[in-house]
């Protein structure tokens, strides 16, 4: 109940503070700048923005050591982690070239940007090497490549891949390291690769021998939806965004918040998904462990 | 789009109401507006044919997600006959965004498959917007697993923006079940003839889009991505979708060019909800003759050729060994 006091109590002093206008609205407390990584020495981790220093993140398999984030592992540093030698790997269809079937309109510019600017010609490298001296066929989806998404030619080489294990009678590990689901450029043509994918596996599947699925940071849409869930054994690496539909797309649909954890490995295993969740220095005796299993 | 019209169809359907206006007049009160009624039908075929036979990527996706085209029960209904509906994926629930059974074409005793879209708010809530979830994928898988241990060919009507994306869908491994539907149907020792009806909304189209034939309606689309979410990856506005739908070859015609399907299966001018029976006796006839065809194959036959025909499906080119080393030399541009 207010008194007549209340009514002559004097204004209380305020200070202004003027909020910083940024583009977007008022901008926060000033968060933590960034920390500018000078190129190719330092790395932050976007788990717990620890700053890494880069040689010693590559010796821990681009693992963080502080809280195990793992990292994006290009195609070529994976096949040096999972076989015996680099030296030995051989590689397969290197030459099958992307086109631009729609005419998408920038898809050349982009895709030659993405070539000069990763060294790689394709999102996946495929071919023959050793695995604690197993003779393994192996294909590795890059990430930096178009999101490791499946065009014509990932496509095209999958299929090679598994085709060419079966003559052979070598077991196949894929791993898809950042499948972006279907390459949207290539429009309905990626679609199918899909089915051509699903249907290279199950062909594969009939000469007995294993193929081994690992999925790694991200492994959505097209590429989920097809090769990467028809493995014998499906490994995933912890952490690692796994699903069909993106999880912003979730989110709009359902109009609210995601559950923390929806979508990753740890969900995946909990529903049934995948066989076991492999921290990245144990993907090497694991997939050993399997070959070794399956040894004639 | 107001009460089922589109603004870029207004002038005609305001022509063919004139019309309609006129002839019930004529009717009530014996008045002889024939001459009139002529002159107007001639302007009204002259904007039809305007209108409809140039329709851009963008109007088709509309005229395939038309309130009152046809939906796959319906199709089922004026095609078939003894349509006995089945339910259930015999292991989470019955998921009612996707439909099948058995049923008579043409005295053949067939599966049908496809998913369903609500006809009214009420029946799009029960259906989910026919957006299925993987049970409805199990389900459909198990009645075309059903239709092979029973020889029956089986037809799958392809109508839905996608394969639901939600946290349970998630859960029970929407992209597992869209792999497994794709592989297992792959391999059916049956006939399979696939019809995109409406909308082909990528894995949740292809999941029950694997077949010997697949053919497509005239305004139906087909693609890895929606225009809209499309445009959304391109450049951040959802409003640039029928940019999109362009960019994107979605239409029937891109895709009998692209070799993805077979045979587009012409609509009345004006969508197929302009004249359903009429839709419905074309997709009848292109569907009972490529059975009829494949029917006489036997299975392992029908199966070397599906294999053959999703193992040439894409574009790319090989490149030799010297263009290789001017690739990597820098000295030509990949």
């Amino acid at each position: 109940m207010a008194t007549l006091k209340d009514l002559f109590r004097t204004k209380p002093k305020y200070v202004t503070v003027k909020p910083v206008q940024g583009e977007a609205g008022p901008v926060r407390p000033p968060a933590p700048k960034p920390k500018e990584v000078p190129d190719g020495l330092w790395a932050k981790c976007p788990g717990c923005q620890s700053i890494l220093y880069q040689r010693e993140l590559s010796k821990n398999l681009h693992v963080c050591s502080r809280c195990g984030h793992h990292f994006h592992v290009g195609a070529m540093e994976r096949l040096a982690q999972i076989l015996d030698s680099v030296e030995t790997f051989e590689e397969w269809d290197g030459e099958v070239a992307t086109v631009n079937p729609l005419g998408f309109p920038g898809y050349e510019e982009k895709l030659a940007r993405t070539q000069e600017k990763t060294g790689l010609r394709e999102a996946i490298v495929t071919g023959v090497g050793r695995l604690e001296n197993y003779p393994v066929a192996v294909g590795i989806l890059d990430f930096a490549f178009f999101s490791g998404s499946m065009g014509s030619v990932v496509g095209e080489k999958l299929a090679r891949l598994f085709e060419r294990a079966a003559e052979r009678c070598l077991p196949v590990i894929v791993v898809s390291g950042g499948g972006g689901g279907a390459r949207m450029q290539e429009g309905i043509l990626s679609l199918m690769q899909m089915a051509k994918t699903c249907q290279a596996v199950e062909r594969f599947g009939r000469s007995g021998r294993p193929y081994v699925s690992v999925l790694t940071n991200p492994t959505m849409g097209g590429v989920y939806a097809s090769f990467a869930s028809l493995g014998d054994y499906i490994l995933a690496e912890p952490g690692a965004l796994i699903g069909f539909a993106g999880p912003r797309i979730v989110e709009r649909t359902i109009r609210q918040p995601l559950p923390s954890g929806f979508q990753t490995s740890e969900f995946a295993l909990k529903h049934g998904m995948i066989d076991r969740i492999v921290q990245r220095k144990e993907l090497r005796p694991v997939l050993a462990q399997i070959l070794r299993l399956h040894a004639r | 789009m107001v009460n089922g019209v589109f603004e870029w169809e207004r002038p005609l359907v305001e022509l063919e109401n004139r019309i309609r206006e006129l002839q019930a007049f004529t009717k009530e009160k014996g008045i002889d507006f024939s001459q009139e009624i002529a002159t107007l039908e001639r302007k009204a075929d002259r904007l039809r044919a305007e209108i409809f036979s140039n329709l851009t990527p963008w109007q088709r996706v509309q005229l395939a997600r038309h309130p009152r085209r046809p939906t796959t029960l319906d199709y089922i209904g004026m095609i078939c006959t003894d349509f006995l509906e089945l339910s259930g994926d015999r292991c989470v629930r019955n998921d009612e965004a996707m439909v099948g059974g058995v049923a008579l074409l043409d005295g053949i005793p067939i599966t049908v498959v496809g998913p369903q879209k609500g006809r009214d708010t009420k029946e799009n809530i029960r259906r989910n917007f026919g957006l299925p979830h993987p049970e409805g994928y199990r389900k459909a898988l198990r009645l075309m697993v059903q239709a092979e241990k029973f020889g029956r060919p089986i037809l799958s009507l392809i109508d839905v923006v996608g394969a639901y994306p939600g946290i349970e869908a998630e859960q029970r491994g929407q992209g597992v079940v869209i792999a497994e539907n794709i592989r297992r149907m792959s391999f059916l020792r049956v006939p399979v003839v696939c019809v995109i009806t409406g909308e082909g909304g990528s894995g949740g189209a292809l999941a029950i889009g694997v077949g010997d034939r697949v053919l497509m309606m005239e305004n139906a689309w087909y693609s890895v991505i929606s225009p809209e979410m499309c445009a959304e990856i391109l450049w951040k506005d959802t409003g640039r979708a029928p940019e999109a739908a362009g960019v994107l070859k979605l239409g029937a015609r891109d895709l009998l060019e692209l070799g993805v399907i077979d045979e587009i299966i012409p609509e009345p001018l004006g969508g197929a909800h302009r004249d359903r029976e009429e839709v419905a006796r074309r997709l009848k006839e292109a569907v009972l003759r490529h059975l009829r065809e494949l029917m006489a194959l036997d299975p392992d036959e029908l199966l070397d050729r599906r294999l053959k025909k999703y193992r040439a499906m894409g574009r790319l080119q090989e490149q030799t060994a010297e263009r290789l080393e001017a690739i990597r030399s820098g000295q030509a541009e990949a």
